[in-house]
């Protein structure tokens, strides 16, 4: 489904990704794991095409498709998703009107019939069942005055609307509680299908208990220096990043 | 100059002007030699500084256009769209700065509610237009308002009495057509609310045609005690014309003003808010949304005079800019020394589209009370590149990222508008101005 090679990218002068490679086959759930500043997060965004990074080397292949060659909005569109570590608030617009506008560009992009209000809310009340929400909160601003975790709950609503075949989740999991967690993990598990994938980045195991990873991959400065199962992980929570990194967590945070 | 405003003085005493009491015809004519010497302001008043009238004060306007025969004109199709599909509402038309009987809809109203063009008002009770016309809004506000309280013989005169109750708005709907090219429109209107009562009233500007007129209008508003008013105000003339407008609120105890200000028309387009909180616990909502494009100077100037203690005030005025377009906000707020407790928030923001439109904007606040929370502030900017990528993120193309966008910029003051079919209605003039698909 995914195929990343060799792939260099930097933010102003500084070079983040020194050199990704790392292949997701549908089906699979793939944990980025890794120190702060170790590139992860760059990982996860430079992938859904955010404007601050610059791609200077590499290839990525999205289901044959050459996915470094696309606006953002492409890559959405071929079904690509990124659950954002910061959610944007947009004030002016509601909830409702932003799911279904992005439901519909995707709908159109594919050749498919946008769905009117009526109908798109049938469809969005199971989904809403899926972050145990009501629709009260689809007349709310997108994220306004949200709290962090109803942001990220938010992000993973618009994810189980949007149905990506690979979602990348970027530090979902960071700053929520356990009941937020245990939301965020449902959502992600519904999803789950042998011809989608996800990858989620993360800075701790404690996501993992939840969304059992096929493999967990270790970045360390800008490029993957360990791979593995989900032990990985485990071992990871025991001992610290160090022996992998050469680094104490202190020295790059 | 000067002369061309004189001799129309003396001919609109002659032709009418002198009618109604006494003290009406000599207010009319203090205006006037107010007017005469102080002329019109130039960038070197401070309240004038970045909007240059010369434009409007070096034509010789035809200052008889009310005399145009406004019958016939205007079809009641042509009218329809700026009725926003209400033809139950109350409605004055002005066609040309004059009344015009056949267009307007004047439904039965509750008992003490009434909506008359000036003429009628002046003769049914001469005394309340007396003790109305020119008192709330200071007759030196500006010297386009004293030009009006000189000249102005058309306009709505609206009461509303202590406890009435409108279930919907009035509109003040006033049209210039092709024919208003080179002449100077004045209206006055007065809107007068009871003691208890909850009035909504719309003024709109409107244009049929492309023609550059002259617009000077008053709106004198009176909010009595315990009343509830809101007033919206939509400015979508021509974008050859100019329009100077100047409103002006009073307001009694406990009660709550609130106002929404839509300006979009007018190659120079000037409005003056003046509240003044004239009582304690009174609650006072300036909203504001300005739209410019190719060559438009849009200028909102803004007063909110604490007086009272207790009192609330919130604005938020908004403006979105393009082409070569120019903006102007002066917003000011003054707490006397007796407006302890005074609660006041005041903001202004800009959203430039291109890199040659242009906003000066100036939020003030003078305070002589010390047991205050007062708080201003202004920005300036571009649509946010984060948000951009967060909506293309969700597969929603750029172009379309950019309607909604600007649209949520605007759309934040336009949903303050409580009246939901006035709401309504803003929301789609406001989405077809700036071009985006519902």
């Amino acid at each position: 489904m995914l195929e990343i090679k060799g792939l260099r990218a930097s933010a102003g002068e500084k070079e983040i990704l020194t050199g990704i490679d790392l292949t997701v086959k549908a089906g699979e759930v793939h944990a980025i794991m890794g120190p702060n500043g170790s590139g992860k997060s760059t990982l996860a965004q430079v992938l859904a095409g955010h404007p601050a990074y610059a791609v200077t080397a590499g290839t990525v292949t999205f289901q044959g498709q050459d996915l470094l060659d696309m606006e953002p909005e492409e890559r959405a569109q071929a079904g690509v998703f990124l659950a954002f570590q910061y959610p944007v608030e947009i004030a002016g617009v509601t909830n409702a009107y932003f799911l279904r506008a992005a439901y519909n560009a995707i709908r159109k992009a594919r050749g498919e019939e946008e769905l009117d209000p009526i109908d798109f809310l049938d469809r969005l009340e199971e989904k809403l069942a899926v972050v145990e929400w009501g629709p009260e909160i689809m007349q709310r601003a997108v994220n306004g005055g949200f709290s962090g975790g109803e942001k990220k709950r938010n992000e993973i609503l618009q994810m189980a609307v949007l149905e990506p075949a690979l979602a990348i989740l970027d530090e979902t999991d960071s700053g929520l509680d356990i009941d937020a967690l245990r939301i965020v993990a449902k959502g992600v598990n519904a999803l789950r299908r042998p011809d989608r994938a996800t990858i989620l980045v993360t800075h701790y195991q404690r996501l993992l208990n939840y969304i059992v990873p096929d493999f967990v991959h270790v970045l360390s400065e800008g490029r993957i220096v360990r791979s593995g199962g989900k032990d990985l992980a485990l071992e990871l929570e025991a001992r610290g990043y160090e022996w992998l990194t050469g680094q104490t967590e202190g020295a790059v945070a | 100059m000067t002369t061309l405003y004189a001799e129309a003085f003396e001919r609109s005493t002659r032709n009418g002007g002198g009618k109604g009491p006494a003290a009406l015809v000599a207010r009319r004519r203090a205006a006037f030699d107010r007017f005469a010497s102080a002329g019109f302001p130039t960038t070197r008043d401070e309240d004038w500084r970045f909007t240059p009238v010369a434009p409007i004060t070096r034509v010789d306007w035809r200052l008889d256009a009310g005399r145009l025969d406004a019958g016939g004109l205007v079809s009641a199709a042509q009218l329809e769209p700026f009725r926003f599909g209400q033809p139950g509402w109350a409605t004055l038309v002005f066609v040309n700065g004059r009344f015009s009987p056949e267009l307007s809809h004047r439904p039965e109203l509750p008992a003490g509610v009434s909506v008359e063009p000036f003429a009628e008002a002046l003769a049914r009770d001469p005394e309340f237009v007396e003790r109305s016309f020119a008192l709330v809004a200071e007759p030196d506000a500006t010297a386009f308002s004293a030009l009006n309280a000189a000249l102005a013989h058309e306009g709505a005169v609206i009461r509303v009495a202590a406890g009435a109750d409108l279930a919907e708005p009035i509109h003040v709907l006033h049209i210039a057509t092709a024919e208003a090219a080179g002449a100077a429109l004045q209206t006055r209107t007065i809107l007068s609310v009871g003691q208890g009562a909850r009035a909504q009233f719309v003024e709109s500007f409107a244009a049929l045609g492309d023609g550059a007129s002259f617009t000077n209008a008053v709106t004198e508003v009176t909010v009595g005690e315990g009343a509830w008013v809101e007033h919206s105000r939509i400015q979508r003339e021509s974008e050859s014309a100019y329009h100077v407008g100047l409103t002006q609120v009073e307001q009694g105890r406990d009660s709550h003003y609130r106002s929404f200000t839509l300006a979009m028309g007018g190659a120079i387009a000037r409005h003056d808010l003046r509240a003044r909180l004239g009582a304690e616990n009174v609650e006072c909502l300036l909203y504001g949304l300005y739209l410019g494009r190719g060559d438009q100077l849009v200028d909102n100037h803004t007063v909110i005079r604490h007086e009272f203690p207790n009192c609330r005030s919130w604005e938020v005025y908004k403006g979105i800019l393009d082409g070569r377009s120019h903006a102007v906000f002066n917003g000011k707020v003054f707490v006397t020394p007796e407006a302890q407790k005074t609660d006041a928030k005041q903001t202004n923001r800009n959203l430039l589209l291109s890199d040659t439109s242009r906003v000066d904007t100036k939020p003030q606040l003078e305070i002589f009370a010390d047991d205050v929370k007062c708080t201003h502030g202004a920005t300036v900017g571009r649509l946010d590149e984060i948000a951009f990528f967060y909506l293309q993120s969700r597969g929603i193309p750029r172009d379309e990222a950019k309607q909604i966008l600007i649209y949520a910029f605007a759309a934040e003051v336009v949903t303050e508008v409580a009246s939901v079919p006035v709401r309504e209605a803003l929301d789609r003039l406001v989405q077809e101005r700036l071009g985006i698909r519902a």
